[in-house]
């Protein structure tokens, strides 16, 4: 239990760090690489809430596929010429506030509420049990989630298509 | 026809809505239509007053309105009061009617003058038949209405123009105090009708000093109509009207109006505590029948004397009804009436042929214009009280009342006569003696050559009224059976005070023809004995000056505030509300800045504060 | 001793720089990063919930993953649009996006 806590809190300071480097850099390219670090933080506290299956696809699809898609987007647009954008627009002190307020707001909610527990464990090998969800009661989230993807797919083919 | 009395003012109305729509294209310029309504509506009224001699009455009623629960009833009374005052009203009336013909003639507005004449007949007939304030009151305002418009007459005159503002304001003062009074008095009695009031009165509806409050309101009204003291300011300047509207309106019938309603109102008087209403009523009359005289003597105007003469005349018969004397009082209303009216008519007869007011400028006129001045001579001499003239009679009776009642009235009256006989004297030794001392022409010829009697048209109805003058004496003992009033007796003959009263009149008379005919006391040298005194005089007491400095200035002030108030204040409102209008649009246009981080700013802001809100519930 | 509680506030935390991210930055592909910080927020909600309070069903890890799929399609997107936009205004900065503003 205590390896678990030390996990815990290590993997949130690096979260909270690295996520205020992805918000605050002045250098685009800067915050897409703190990406990495904070998408494997979120990983680990898959594994230690016992959901490895989501640990895994986490990595692949966020880690992976989407950090490696913002970089080639920083690259195909502004990194490409070398541009420096003003990061920082006029919001900042008043979103700063209203972010600082609303994470105040929910962190006083959470620690209020008492949550009850539910009953029953969870499974041990947890992705047999998700593909038995998915093909099962969850079927039709299932496919949805695939024509999802299609469309998405196809449209996001044509919106950055070239125009001949 | 005492029954229908109610179509006698509806025939000179009937003349003026012909007048106002065919106007010039009627017969004679219009003209012969006003003079046969008010000839007929004169002829009705004789027939009427010979029915009521008869004793014949007429209360006719109608209820028109619901009040809440009780009805609003009006309608006419014909009795000997209203009986009298129709005869006379029609035959005055009508006489200078005929004689407007001949003054007004060559007039560009001929036809709107007879227009107005006839509504102001048809609203004095109206309000002599009144049986109730409502009518009385409405009647009051037309002739006032009238009043305004004769006397503007000539408008382009910017001295006209005033002088009627002038009279309507005046007398507008007066009819608000009227107006007070019977507002107290129907809302104690809860009726408009004079005899239901006096018998709410008399049952104790309303009394005390409430009473007399609201009975010295109503004579506020006939303070302003009537020109008595301090609501006299308008009558002098009122002769800037047509001769025949100051003999008609501001000699014979309206300012008598004031009269009449003491008289109609008479129990209003009567039955307040002590009679005090009744010692106001007499006092006001004596003190203005004694300025006024006073004031005539040092006008050189011959119209303005005449108007100074008719408020001191009024004043006698106002406290002619405040000492008792409620048959002497209306007698001489209606003597007062014939024979002022001939003297104006006379008057304007003056003017057409010498073309000026001033008396300075006139004289030697006897011989130019006997008819003029032998009709003139009957009116002055009936005007001081001098036998067997029916002024003399009427004044008399007055002066009798008084000395029975408040000797101090009957010295003020007493020496009002002898005033009164040294200003019209001076009027007649001005006038019609000597040479006339006018009219400087060109090259130095004699401007009297051109001096000629008036027309015809003019001069009969000088006739007739001279000979109602002599006449109208000698009807004193059947007019006092006709008109009198239950429990108030006309005091017995005192032959001591007829002789005294005549010989008054002769020293006055002879003390004007010293002053002015045959200059034993140069009026010079009075003049600057009593230079004071006459400089008081000639500013009228300095009435005027304190009207204008106190209301006028004031009124100024007021003005001013009033406007300064609309403008900044009011308009600074409205001005105010689009101000704000402007800026809250200036602020609030940051709402909408079309970029996506002010509005999900907005968004989340706005989750932050409900959350808070409803966190501190 | 790790509880529910614990992982929710870390989350509400990573949510709020989210918030922060998509309030203030003036790039839209930084934007598109605060996204993607609130939905792993949202995600570590689920799974904890799951694991707390309903461990019974596999729901919680379900709709995360469900979540990620769909994350994934937006950036996708978005990111295809952020291409497109360059490719007209030379630009990024969504402060000069402005042609369909008044």
């Amino acid at each position: 239990m205590i390896g678990e806590a030390i996990a815990f809190y290590l993997l949130a300071a690096a979260m909270l760090g690295f996520g205020v480097v992805v918000v605050t850099s002045p250098n685009i390219v800067h915050s897409a690489v703190a990406l990495v670090p904070v998408f494997l933080g979120v990983t680990g506290l898959y594994i230690l809430l016992n959901a490895e299956f989501v640990a895994g696809i986490q990595v692949l699809i966020y880690a992976g596929a989407i950090t490696v898609l913002i970089l080639f987007v920083i690259m195909l647009t502004v990194g490409g010429t070398g541009l420096r954008i003003p990061e920082r627009n006029e919001q900042g002190p008043i979103g700063f506030a209203v972010a600082a307020a609303l994470a105040a707001m929910l962190a006083i909610g959470v620690t209020h509420t008492a949550w009850g527990r539910g009953g029953g464990a969870l499974p041990a090998y947890t992705p047999g049990a998700i593909g038995q969800s998915f093909l099962g009661p969850n079927l039709l989230v299932f496919e949805g989630t695939s024509v999802v993807l299609l469309v998405s797919l196809i449209g996001a083919i044509i919106i950055a298509r070239k125009e001949e | 026809m005492t029954q229908v009395a109610w179509i006698i003012p509806l025939l000179p109305l009937a003349a003026f809505v012909a007048l106002v729509f065919w106007g010039d294209r009627l017969p004679g310029r219009g003209a012969f239509v006003s003079i046969a309504g008010i000839v007929l509506a004169g002829l009705a009224g004789i027939k009427v007053l010979l029915e009521v001699l008869g004793g014949a009455r007429a209360d006719l009623t109608y209820q028109w309105v619901m009040l809440g629960s009780k009805p609003l009833t009006v309608g006419f009374v014909v009795d000997p009061l209203s009986a009298v005052m129709l005869a006379m009203v029609g035959i005055v009336a009508s006489l200078i009617t005929i004689y407007s013909v001949g003054y007004m003639s060559g007039d560009p507005r001929f036809a709107r003058f007879f227009a107005y004449l006839s509504l102001f007949q048809c609203s004095m007939l109206f309000l002599v038949l009144a049986d109730n304030f409502l009518f009385i009151y409405a009647g009051w305002e037309l002739v006032g209405l009238c009043s305004y418009l004769l006397i503007g007459f000539w408008f382009e005159r910017p001295t006209a123009a005033r002088a009627a503002v002038k009279a309507f304001i005046t007398t507008r003062v007066g009819d608000f105090s009227l107006m007070i009074g019977i507002l107290i008095l129907f809302l104690h009695t809860g009726t408009l009708a004079f005899a239901e009031v006096f018998k709410g009165i008399e049952a104790g509806q309303i009394g005390g000093p409430l009473l007399t409050a609201a009975a010295v309101l109503v004579f506020g009204g006939a303070v302003g109509k009537s020109a008595q003291i301090p609501l006299h300011v308008w009558l002098p300047d009122a002769m800037e009207g047509p001769t025949p509207v100051s003999a008609l309106i501001h000699a014979a019938t309206m300012v008598a109006a004031g009269v009449y309603l003491v008289a109609r109102t008479y129990p209003l008087f009567l039955l307040s505590t002590g009679h005090q209403a009744l010692w106001v009523v007499a006092y006001i009359g004596g003190l203005t029948a004694l300025v006024a005289a006073t004031m005539g003597v040092v006008e050189d105007d011959i119209k303005r004397v005449l108007a100074y003469s008719t408020m001191s005349q009024l004043g006698y018969m106002i406290m002619g009804l405040g000492v008792l004397g409620y048959t002497a009082g209306m007698f001489h209303l209606i003597t007062h009436a014939f024979f002022k009216a001939l003297l104006f008519l006379g008057a304007g007869s003056v003017i057409h042929a010498v073309a000026t007011n001033n008396m300075k400028e006139m004289g030697g006129l006897a011989r130019a214009m006997p008819v003029t001045f032998w009709t003139f001579l009957v009116a002055t001499l009936a005007l001081t009280g001098i036998p067997p003239f029916s002024g003399f009679f009427s004044k008399d009776a007055i002066l009798l009342a008084a000395y029975s009642q408040d000797k101090l009235l009957w010295g003020i009256g007493t020496i009002g006569a002898f005033i009164t006989a040294l200003y019209m004297g001076r009027l007649l030794w001005y006038t019609f003696a000597g040479s006339f001392r006018g009219g400087a022409g060109a090259g130095g010829h004699d401007a009297s050559a051109h001096l000629h009697e008036s027309p015809a048209v003019m001069t009969v109805p000088l006739v007739i009224l001279a000979a109602c003058t002599v006449v109208l004496g000698f009807l004193e003992h059947p007019f006092e059976r006709l008109v009198h009033f239950e429990g108030v007796e006309a005091p017995a003959s005192n032959s001591g005070l007829l002789l005294l009263s005549v010989l008054v009149a002769v020293a006055g008379w002879a003390a004007a023809g010293a002053i002015y005919r045959w200059r034993i006391i140069p009026s010079t040298l009075l003049r600057t004995q009593f230079r004071t005194l006459y400089t008081l005089l000639v500013h009228k007491y300095y009435v005027d000056d304190l009207y204008g400095w106190v209301f006028l200035k004031a009124g100024g002030v007021v003005v001013w505030a009033a406007g300064a108030f609309d403008r900044y204040i009011v308009d600074g409102l409205v001005n105010a509300t689009g101000w704000i209008a402007g800026q809250m649009g200036l602020f609030l246009r940051y709402l909408q800045t079309g970029r996506e981080e002010n509005y999900l700013l907005l968004i989340f802001l706005s989750v932050v504060v409900i959350v808070l809100v409803r966190f501190v519930r | 001793m790790i509880t529910l509680t614990h992982y929710l506030v870390l989350s509400a935390l990573v949510f709020a720089l989210g918030v922060y991210a998509v309030l203030t930055r003036r790039n839209g592909v930084a934007i598109l990063m605060g996204i993607e910080l609130m939905l792993n927020a949202a995600n570590i909600n689920l799974v904890a919930f799951n694991k707390y309070t309903a461990p019974g069903a596999m729901q919680g890890q379900i709709f995360a993953l469900v979540v990620i799929t769909l994350a994934a399609c937006e950036a996708a997107v978005g990111l295809a649009l952020m291409l497109a936009v360059y490719r007209s205004v030379e630009t990024i900065d969504v402060d000069e996006i402005n042609l369909m503003k008044w």
